[in-house]
């Protein structure tokens, strides 16, 4: 198995709070990677650091062998990684199809010049944008809203409307956060053939997720993080029975809630 | 019946140009939150750079056509203000990014008048005439109303710079990467958009179209000086207000309105007062718009666009 992405020794502190310390893991090409844990353990703040929204205190990540560039999300989608938010954070007031096509920005090339002279190739890539975004709303299944106003669709809709935007950076590693969280069993049901389907067509998935049936189901490994802190990593049979996981998530472990 | 449709006509000048000025203040403000106070300031070294760049083409080339270096001396203008921006938003706003409002806001005002102290430095304390370059024979398509070729001249290119600009913004992926970072910044960049550029790019679109208006404020009047962007400055923000700061729309529609209520104002005054205030207190109606829009409709005309901020 080749190694996606290694994240060394990671720590991030918040005033007194230390929101994680020393996490390492690893994703391997192709799988699909759940982080779990009680609230507050860490997890979106992993994939905040990961991404470059805050810079870490300590550590680093190591993506297709690279160093990632720590505090510039803008440059890590461009090295291939895309996130969905835990709380939706659609562009409100631009259409569905406006948002993809927004994600799709740093995959063109097209400068400001080439922008307001509007010459050829920069037409050619605004249609091959538009062409995209179409196609990634038809995979999520929402082409019939392209031209709506984001903030007007449903919300199950606007979950898969990000993971559409995120798609449309074409990334190596999709990180979604918490993706299912409000849905029903039908929605989630619907959600976890869109991840598989993610995930045969090539793209590894790194996953947050309070559903712990959907995480059993549709994780090849999982890590858990309490406390800031990774306290196993494992396929999800195993991961299950780990006594220090059970105790994290009863509250009966040493850190008493 | 003259005077009616002379001032819709000089309000529809000066409006346009307060529309041109009105679109920097309102583009910064929805993708920053802050009033560029400088920004009246841009106008005027726009002036005064394109009268500069008309002084040397003279002294140089005394034969050329006025169309040729009026031509010039915008481009001329155009980039230097667009430098301008770029080093203002560099070098005093982006620093000051996540600070609490207060501070881009009070650094705004010291590089206003940074600005005017260093045009003051370069071009004197002086009023200068400003080449009128285009022709001011009044021309008279109806009998008593009056339109210099100026006056035409500035509403064609107000226009064109306007639909231009929206096109810029609605249609384009610049456009939509600065829709985005105007909503959300953390989301943008985190979408792969670099917002530092897009707001980068934002100053010096925005300086670019006050360097336009710099040169027809200072064409339409026939003067320019180091205090000259005050005035319109102001006003072009009260457009912005009234029309719904942050919104494209509202503020073209805002400094339209803006210029007829000043130019009707100021053609009515007298009438109205009987007699005690003249024309030249015109300035008062921007700053009583000013104070009702704020108590009655702090939103504007069109609604400001509220996005929540991450």
């Amino acid at each position: 198995m080749i190694t996606l992405l290694e994240a060394r020794n990671i720590g991030k502190r918040f005033g007194g709070l230390q929101a994680l310390s020393d996490v390492s893991l690893t994703i391997r090409k192709g799988e699909v990677y759940g982080l779990i844990g009680p609230n507050g353990a860490g997890k979106t703040t992993f994939f905040n650091v990961l991404t470059g929204a805050y810079t870490p205190d300590g550590g680093e990540f190591v993506f297709n062998g690279s160093l990632l560039p720590t505090g510039k999300p803008h440059k890590v989608v461009g090295r291939g990684i895309a996130r969905t938010f835990q709380n939706i954070r659609l562009f409100r007031e631009l259409t569905a199809l406006e948002n993809v096509m927004a994600g799709h920005h740093i995959r063109t090339k097209a400068g400001v010049w080439g922008v307001l002279t509007q010459n050829r190739f920069t037409r050619e890539e605004e249609r091959l944008t538009t062409e995209r975004a179409y196609e990634l709303l038809k995979y999520v299944g929402i082409e019939r809203f392209a031209d709506v106003v984001s903030k007007n669709l449903s919300y199950g809709d606007q979950r898969r409307l990000e993971i559409a935007r995120a798609l449309a950076t074409e990334p190596q590693l999709l990180a979604l956060d918490e993706p299912a969280a409000g849905m029903n069993a039908t929605e989630t049901g619907q959600l976890k053939l869109l991840i598989e389907q993610i995930r045969r067509d090539g793209i590894t998935v790194m996953l947050i997720e309070h559903d712990v049936k959907l995480v059993m189901g549709l994780c090849d490994r999982v890590a858990v993080l309490d406390f800031g802190k990774k306290i196993a990593e494992d396929v999800p049979a195993v991961v299950q029975k780990n006594e220090a996981v059970i105790a994290a998530y009863l509250g009966g472990g040493k850190h008493a809630h | 019946m003259e005077t009616l449709i002379q001032q819709l006509i000089n309000g529809l000048v000066i409006g346009s140009v307060y529309a041109l000025i009105a679109l920097g203040y309102t583009m910064v403000y929805g993708i920053l939150g802050l009033i560029n106070f400088a920004h009246g300031d841009v106008l005027m070294v726009g002036a005064l750079v394109a009268l500069q760049t008309m002084m040397f083409l003279m002294g140089m080339a005394p034969g050329m056509s006025p169309l040729a270096m009026l031509t010039i001396a915008l481009l001329v203008a155009i980039v230097v203000c667009m430098l301008l921006g770029f080093t203002m938003e560099r070098l005093a706003y982006r620093r000051l990014r996540n600070a609490p409002r207060l501070a881009p806001l009070i650094t705004a005002i010291g590089v206003s008048f940074l600005l005017q102290t260093l045009a003051m430095i370069i071009w004197g304390r002086n009023y200068h005439t400003f080449p009128q370059l285009i022709s001011t024979t009044p021309l008279q398509p109806i009998e008593g109303v009056f339109v210099t070729p100026v006056q035409i001249a500035i509403v064609l290119a107000s226009a064109a710079l306007m639909v231009g600009l929206l096109l810029l913004v609605n249609r384009t992926k610049i456009g939509r990467a600065m829709r985005a970072t105007a909503e959300n910044h953390r989301v943008a960049s985190l979408m792969g958009v670099d917002t530092n550029a897009v707001i980068a790019f934002t100053f010096v679109i925005g300086a670019g179209l006050a360097a336009v208006a710099g040169v027809m404020y200072a064409s339409n009047y026939g003067i320019a000086h180091y205090g000259m962007g005050f005035m319109p400055g102001l006003k072009a923000f009260t457009a912005a207000v009234l029309g719904g700061i942050g919104n494209l729309g509202g503020a073209m529609l805002g400094g339209v309105v803006l210029g007829l209520v000043e130019s009707f104002g100021a053609g009515y005054i007298e009438h109205l007062t009987f007699g005690f205030l003249n024309s030249s207190y015109q300035d008062i109606f921007a700053f009583i718009i000013l104070g009702l829009v704020l108590i009655f409709r702090p939103t504007g005309l069109l609604g400001e666009r509220v996005s929540d901020r991450a």
